[in-house]
C-alpha cells in the first residue's frame, strides 16, 4: 500500500466524523498552543531580564560595599555596610589595576523629587565625568556633569526620560528649569536617551548629580554606594575582578579574603544567575503546559480506541481483501499522527497568537524561539504516535473472521 | 485449480473440543460454479473460511493453484487473498463513506497498483458486474440491495482472482434481486470463465451451480452434478 493511498484513507477518516476529529485534536490544540505561549513567556522573560543587565554597561564590574555575597541573597548586609568604599578607592582601581578603561564611583539613593507643582520618587545618583562612559549611557539634549561641576560642588542635575514625563510631561525641554532634591534646588543640565528598558529598576527613571554633591547635601559623607569598573575586554575580566579584589583587601586592611567589607560583581555572573533563574521558570511553565498536552494525548488515544471498535467490520474487510496486519496498523497509526500534527500546527498558529497578544498588549515581552516551535512539533507527532500505537496494535491483531462478524 | 485433502478443523475453547469439519477431500477446477450447500452448523461456514485463507485447517492441505496454503503465515494468507480470492459477503461489507468506484478500487490499493489502472480496472469490473455507470460516484446508502451486491462482486472481480467466494450473497436480498445477482454469477462464470464458490444453506440458491456440494456435521454427504440447474438470464436481461 502506497503512502499516498494512506494519506487518503486517513483524509476520508478524518473528515468522516468531523466533530469528533475537531474536538479530539483540540486538546492538542490546546496542549502545543500552551507550550508555545507559555515558553515564549519564559524566553521572553529571560531576553527582557538580559537586555536589562546588559543595558548597564559592557564588560562591567561592580564593586559594592557589604559582605561578599551571591546574586538574589541580600540579606544581612549588616551594620555600616554601605560605608566602606569611598572615592579613592576608585582612583586607586584605575591607578593600579592592569585591564581596565575606566572608573566610575557612584552614591545613589531614593529620594522625592519635586517639580513645579509635581512630585516624584526616584533614584538619584551622584556620581562622575566617566559614568556615561562605563554605564553605556547617552545624552539626548544638553551636557553631563564635568570635572568643573564635581570640584565646585555645582547643584546641576541630568535627568532620565522618564523622570522629565514625570516631571514636566512629555515632550517638554526642562533644560534650565529647577528640580528640589530633599529641598535644595538643582538646574536640570541635560537629558538621557531612553534605553527603554523594561522589567525591573529602570534605566529611564534617574536623576545625575555630581558626585560631590550628592555627597555633601544628599549624604553628608564621603562614601560612594557603587563603583562601576569597565574592562577592556571579555577575556580579562575574571583578572580584573581579582586584581581589584586583591587591591580593595589591602587598601582595607583586611587579610582574610572572606572577611572583605566590599564585593565585587561580574556582569557575566549576574546574566548567568539571572538566566539560570528565568530558565527555570521556563522549565516550570512548559512542564505545566505539557501536562495538558499528555491529557490531549490521552484524548487521541480514547478516541483511536472507539474508531477501531467502529470500524471493526470494516477492518475485517480490509483483512479479507489482503490488507497486512502492517497495512493496518500503519493505517490507524497515520491516523493519529495526522490528528496530533494538525493539531500542533493549528496549536503552534494559536500559540504564537497568543505569545504575540500577551507582547502586543504591553503584558510582558515573548519570544517565540524556532526551538520552541520544533520542539512541540516532534512532541506532538511523539504523541501522536505512542498514543496512537496501542489502538493501532489492537486493530492490525483483529481476526478477519471475528471482524467481518462483528456487530 | 482447488484441491482440499482430508482437511479437519477443531476449534478448542477450555476442555471443549468442537469438530466443525472432519475429514473433507475434495477438487474444484478453473472456471467451475460450485456450491456449498449444507445447514448451519454443518461446516460449512469453516470451510468457506479456509477456502478463503482466513483461516487455516487443524490437519489436511489446502492447494490453491499449486500453493500449500495450510502451512502459510497470516501475512502469506494476506497475499494470497489479496491476489487470489475475491469475497462477496452476505452483509455487502462496502465501506459507507466511499464511493462505489473507491469500493471497488480498494483490493488494488493493498496490491499497489498505480491510481490510473486502478480506476480503469474498477470501472471495468463494475460495467461485468452489471452496475450502471451512473452509480459510480454514489455511496452505498443510494444504492439497491442488489445494486450493493455487483458493487461487491465487482470489488471481488477486480483482482483478477483465481477463485470468487459468495457467502450467501443473496440473504439479505428478496428473491428477485437474489435472482439477478446469482444471474450476475453465472454470466460471469459462462462468459468469463471465472471459478465461483457459492456457500449457502438455500437449495434454490444452490440450483444456480452447476455442481452442489452437501455437507453436514463436517463431512460431505453428496458432491455431485447439478442437472436441475437454474438459469437466471432473464432476471439480468431485465435489469442491465
Amino acid at each position: 500500500m502506497k503512502l499516498a493511498d494512506t494519506l487518503e484513507e486517513t483524509y476520508e477518516a478524518i473528515t468522516g466524523n468531523k466533530a469528533r476529529s475537531g474536538l479530539t485534536m483540540l486538546g492538542i490544540v490546546i496542549g502545543i498552543a500552551s507550550v508555545i505561549a507559555m515558553v515564549s513567556i519564559g524566553q521572553g522573560a529571560q531576553n527582557t531580564i538580559e537586555s536589562n543587565i546588559q543595558s548597564i554597561g559592557s564588560n562591567l564590574i561592580l564593586v559594592t560595599p557589604g559582605a561578599q555575597r551571591g546574586v538574589g541573597v541580600q540579606v544581612s548586609q549588616g551594620r555600616g555596610s554601605a560605608r566602606t568604599l569611598v572615592q579613592s578607592d576608585a582612583d586607586a582601581i584605575i591607578n593600579t589595576v592592569t585591564g581596565i578603561s575606566s572608573t566610575a564611583a557612584e552614591l545613589s539613593g531614593r529620594y522625592q523629587i519635586t517639580g513645579k507643582g509635581t512630585n516624584t520618587n526616584t533614584q538619584v545618583v551622584g556620581t562622575v565625568t566617566n559614568y556615561p562612559d562605563v554605564r553605556n549611557i547617552e545624552l539626548d539634549n544638553g551636557s553631563f556633569i564635568t570635572d568643573q561641576n564635581i570640584r565646585s560642588l555645582a547643584k546641576i542635575a541630568v535627568i532620565g526620560p522618564t523622570t522629565r514625563d514625570d516631571l514636566f510631561g512629555e515632550g517638554v525641554d526642562p533644560i534650565g528649569q529647577t528640580i528640589r532634591i530633599k529641598q535644595i534646588e538643582f538646574k536640570v543640565v541635560g537629558i538621557t536617551k531612553a534605553k527603554g528598558s523594561g522589567g525591573f529598576g529602570s534605566q529611564d527613571d534617574m536623576i545625575f548629580i555630581p558626585l560631590s554633591s550628592a555627597q555633601k547635601f544628599l549624604a553628608g559623607d564621603d562614601y560612594v554606594s557603587t563603583i562601576s569598573v569597565k574592562a577592556e575586554s571579555p577575556d580579562v575580566m575574571s583578572d580584573v575582578q581579582s586584581q581589584i579584589t586583591t587591591l580593595l583587601l589591602e587598601r582595607h586592611h583586611i587579610s582574610d579574603p572572606t572577611l572583605a567589607d566590599f564585593s565585587t560583581m561580574n556582569q557575566s555572573d549576574i546574566v548567568a544567575t539571572a538566566s539560570s533563574i528565568t530558565g527555570t521558570l521556563t522549565i516550570l511553565l512548559g512542564a505545566i503546559a505539557g501536562i495538558s498536552l499528555v491529557v490531549g494525548g490521552i484524548g487521541i488515544m480514547n478516541m483511536m480506541l472507539t474508531t477501531v471498535t467502529e470500524r471493526t467490520r470494516e477492518i475485517g474487510l480490509r483483512k479479507a481483501i489482503g490488507a497486512k496486519r502492517a497495512d493496518i496498523s500503519f493505517q490507524f497509526l497515520v491516523e493519529s499522527i495526522a490528528l496530533t500534527f494538525v493539531g500542533g500546527i493549528i496549536g503552534v498558529i494559536l500559540g504564537w497568537l497568543v505569545a504575540y497578544g500577551v507582547s502586543y498588549f504591553g503584558i510582558m515581552q515573548t519570544k517565540v524561539s524556532l526551538n520552541s516551535v520544533l520542539f512541540a512539533f516532534g512532541i506532538s507527532a511523539a504523541i501522536g504516535i505512542i498514543f496512537g500505537y496501542y489502538p493501532a496494535s489492537r486493530a492490525a491483531k483483529l481476526n478477519p473472521i471475528e471482524a467481518l462478524r462483528f456487530e | 485449480m482447488i484441491e482440499i485433502l482430508d482437511v479437519k478443523k477443531i476449534y478448542k475453547t477450555a476442555d471443549i473440543e468442537t469438530i466443525a469439519l472432519n475429514g473433507v477431500s475434495f477438487k474444484i477446477h478453473d472456471g467451475e460454479f460450485v456450491a456449498i450447500m449444507g445447514p448451519s452448523g454443518s461446516g460449512k461456514s469453516t470451510l468457506m473460511h479456509i477456502l478463503g485463507a482466513l483461516d487455516t485447517p487443524t490437519s489436511g492441505s489446502y492447494f490453491l493453484d499449486n500453493h500449500d496454503v495450510s502451512r502459510f503465515s497470516d501475512d502469506e494468507l494476506a497475499d494470497i487473498r489479496k491476489n487470489k480470492i475475491g469475497f462477496v459477503f452476505q452483509a455487502f461489507n462496502l465501506l459507507p463513506r466511499a464511493t462505489v468506484l473507491r469500493n471497488c478500487m480498494l483490493p488494488l490499493m493493498y496490491a499497489g497498483i498505480s491510481a490510473h489502472e486502478r480506476e480503469q480496472r474498477a470501472r471495468e469490473a463494475l460495467k461485468s458486474a452489471g452496475l450502471e455507470e451512473t452509480h459510480f460516484f454514489h455511496r452505498s446508502n443510494q444504492l439497491s440491495g442488489g445494486q450493493i451486491q455487483r458493487v461487491a462482486i465487482a470489488r471481488a472481480l477486480v483482482n483478477n482472482p483465481s477463485l470468487i467466494l459468495a457467502d450467501e450473497p443473496t440473504g439479505n436480498l428478496d428473491t428477485k434481486t437474489g435472482e439477478i445477482v446469482l444471474g450476475t454469477f453465472q454470466k460471469l462464470n459462462k462468459e468469463k470463465g471465472r471459478t465461483i464458490i457459492l456457500i449457502t444453506h438455500e437449495t434454490d440458491v444452490a440450483e444456480h451451480a452447476e455442481r452442489i456440494i452437501h455437507i453436514r456435521d463436517g463431512l460431505i454427504v453428496e458432491d455431485k452434478k447439478n442437472h436441475t440447474r437454474r438459469m437466471a438470464h432473464h432476471a439480468i436481461k431485465e435489469t442491465i
